[in-house]
């Protein structure tokens, strides 16, 4: 077994963060925690091979996660037992020379919102503590019988609801780039756990911007898939028209072919589209040259940072360099999309958050003495701040008097810029923009403004309103050294355009 | 969609939702839903009169739609066991409450 092909790390990249950050004048006692994981392909050529085996992989993984998870707070729990029974399989076909699967002995990592039969589900919450789901969810199925080796459950905002991860009552996940800052939210875990080389991929969940954000922030691959491209199926509900289930990645090759793993019709939720899945990693390797690329300058006015709106102007040039023809798009309604998100997502919430109620499962509030009196001392005591904030707006939203004039009105403006995308689509193959109007910021710096925190998603909520699907692309860094990533967006069901110019964005990185 | 949230209303709309505020998380809530009740207000600015509300993105073309529904036959479901092992209070067979009729 050779273990420095595990060992090694991206050393080169590690100290470029460091050397930036010295040049910056930041404290040097800032830790980082960045490592970039092997492709898949390298680790599947191994394991195929016999240099690797799928077990010692795990137990490797398993010791870097309890050397740097109690500085980062990523794994809210491990399934070692199924993971180390996987690998055994793993190892056993690689002997044999059986077929193995695209993504044999990779370990992954799943958002603590997706269940895994028997492990804890917590959504990041405490009012589902202490409850183990008894069945998986479709995508984490789908993962292991490609091959991969299930690590453990990630920390993530309450429900999925925040930008930063601290909301989640099990503490805020760290960035591994910078500590001292948040690694955007709600699938920060996710995020982190590729960046600093606690898992090879990860799944995510995106309801406005829940995946694409924290990838920008932590400097990775994060995929929106087309609304219904995955199953949702044993994904806790957030907001149902909005949710998807999608990929982390260090790589645009490896996040495509775990999407091609997960995607497709699921009998299990009867909103999967049943489109044929193509093998989106062969498609995110064809050439860009000739691909038309709307800028919209709705997305780099007024609060954009401009080490951001530099990184990103650089990426779209090497597009340009790449044979991609480059032209403006007008996206007007863009300033109407967080109210509207705000107002449809916590509607949905509030009525999907009605089932966590402390009879079926997870928390019951100890005492009380009636029915009536034990929903609410439950709920009262398991939901968490932004959680309670986002119910009582939905509630609001949807009640007698107020209906019309806040949730129909949002799912009017939801349709104009549903169909202001398609029109914009019908004049180029994707468009680009900044993910996040900022870097990673600050622990803290917003958790006292929930506004300001609703606004790091001002990028990212119209897609997932249009249904459309994207790739968070890493695109250069500020010069304190924190990734800033490239949101590409394509039309429903075109994730494979998505990838192609994500991929010519990566090719042009190093 | 001026209208300024009051504490009753925060109170009103937390017994919707069943969610029992203490007194310093009403008035807190109060600012907070006032704050981004004013932010939201900004929709007031658009006229979408006599535009269809989009509930799915699957209403729109191309979007993949879903699939057609499946035949409704049984099919096996989760373990009784199983479910009932994660209720906090169960006889096995049914989920136990607190009684329902208050007096």
């Amino acid at each position: 077994m050779n273990l420095d092909f595990l060992r090694k790390c991206d050393a080169a990249k590690d100290a470029t963060v460091q050397g930036l950050r010295r040049e910056a004048g930041l404290p040097s006692e800032v830790k980082t925690y960045v490592e970039k994981p092997k492709t898949l392909a390298e680790l599947r050529a191994g394991i195929a091979e016999g240099h690797v085996k799928a077990s010692e992989l795990a137990v490797r993984y398993y010791d870097r996660i309890a050397e740097v998870n109690p500085q980062l707070n990523i794994y809210l729990s491990l399934t070692k037992e199924r993971a180390l029974e996987q690998a055994s399989r793993i190892d056993a076909a690689a002997a044999k020379g059986d077929a193995l699967g695209p993504l044999a002995g990779a370990p992954v990592g799943i958002k603590d919102v997706l269940v895994v039969r028997g492990a804890p589900a917590t959504a990041g919450s405490k009012i589902l503590k202490g409850y183990q789901p008894p069945y998986d969810a479709t995508a984490v199925s789908r993962l292991e019988a490609a091959g991969a080796v299930l690590l453990g459950k990630l920390n993530c905002d309450e429900f999925a609801m925040g930008s930063s991860n601290e909301n989640s009552a099990y503490g805020p996940v760290r960035n591994p780039v910078d500590t001292e800052r948040v690694p955007g939210g709600s699938s920060g875990g996710s995020a982190a756990a590729v960046a600093a080389n606690l898992a090879v991929a990860t799944l995510g969940s995106d309801t406005g911007g829940s995946i694409r954000q924290p990838a920008s922030f932590c400097g990775v691959v994060g995929v929106l898939p087309t609304w219904g491209r995955v199953s949702r199926y044993g994904l806790i509900a957030f907001a149902s028209s909005l949710d998807r289930v999608g990929p982390f990645a260090a790589n645009v090759r490896d996040a495509a072919t775990l999407l091609s793993v997960i995607a497709g019709h699921d009998p299990k939720d009867a909103t999967s589209s049943p489109a044929p899945v193509p093998d989106y990693a062969a498609e995110s390797e064809r050439p860009v040259e000739g691909l038309r690329i709307g800028v919209p300058k709705e997305y780099f006015g007024q609060g954009l940072d401009p080490e951001v709106r530099a990184a990103i102007e650089k990426g779209i040039a090497d597009l340009q360099a790449a044979g991609c023809t480059v032209k403006p798009v007008s996206l007007p309604h863009t300033k109407y999309a967080v109210p509207t998100y705000y107002l449809v997502a916590t509607a949905e919430a509030s009525a999907n958050l009605a089932r966590f109620d402390g009879v079926r499962y997870g928390y019951r509030s100890p005492a009380s003495d009636t029915l009536s009196a034990m929903y609410r001392h439950s709920r009262d005591e398991g939901f968490g701040a932004e959680v309670k904030r986002r119910i009582l707006l939905g509630t609001y939203a949807l009640s007698a008097g107020y209906y019309d004039a806040y949730y129909l009105k949002a799912q009017q403006v939801r349709r104009l810029l549903a169909e202001e995308f398609l029109r914009a689509f019908a004049e180029v193959d994707a468009i680009v923009t900044p993910t996040a109007p900022m870097p990673a910021f600050k622990l803290g710096e917003k958790t006292g403004d929930p506004l300001a925190m609703y606004l790091a998603d001002i990028y990212t909520v119209t897609a997932s309103l249009a249904g459309i699907c994207g790739v968070n692309v890493p695109c250069g860094a500020t010069r304190a050294g924190l990734p800033v990533g490239m949101q590409v967006l394509a039309v429903h069901l075109n994730e494979g355009t998505a990838f192609r110019v994500a991929r010519a964005v990566e090719a042009a990185q190093s | 969609m001026t209208a300024k949230v009051t504490i009753a209303d925060v109170e009103r709309v937390a017994e919707l939702a069943n969610l029992e505020l203490e007194p310093e998380e009403s008035r807190s809530m109060l600012h907070d839903l006032n704050a981004i009740l004013d932010y939201v207000a900004q929709l007031n600015e658009l006229d979408a009169a006599g535009v269809a509300p989009l509930a799915q993105v699957s209403e729109l073309e191309g979007t993949g739609g879903a699939g057609t529904l499946r035949q409704d036959t049984v099919l096996p479901s989760l373990d009784r066991g199983a479910v009932m092992s994660q209720a906090p209070e169960t006889d096995g067979a049914f989920f136990k409450v607190p009684k329902v009729i208050e007096r």
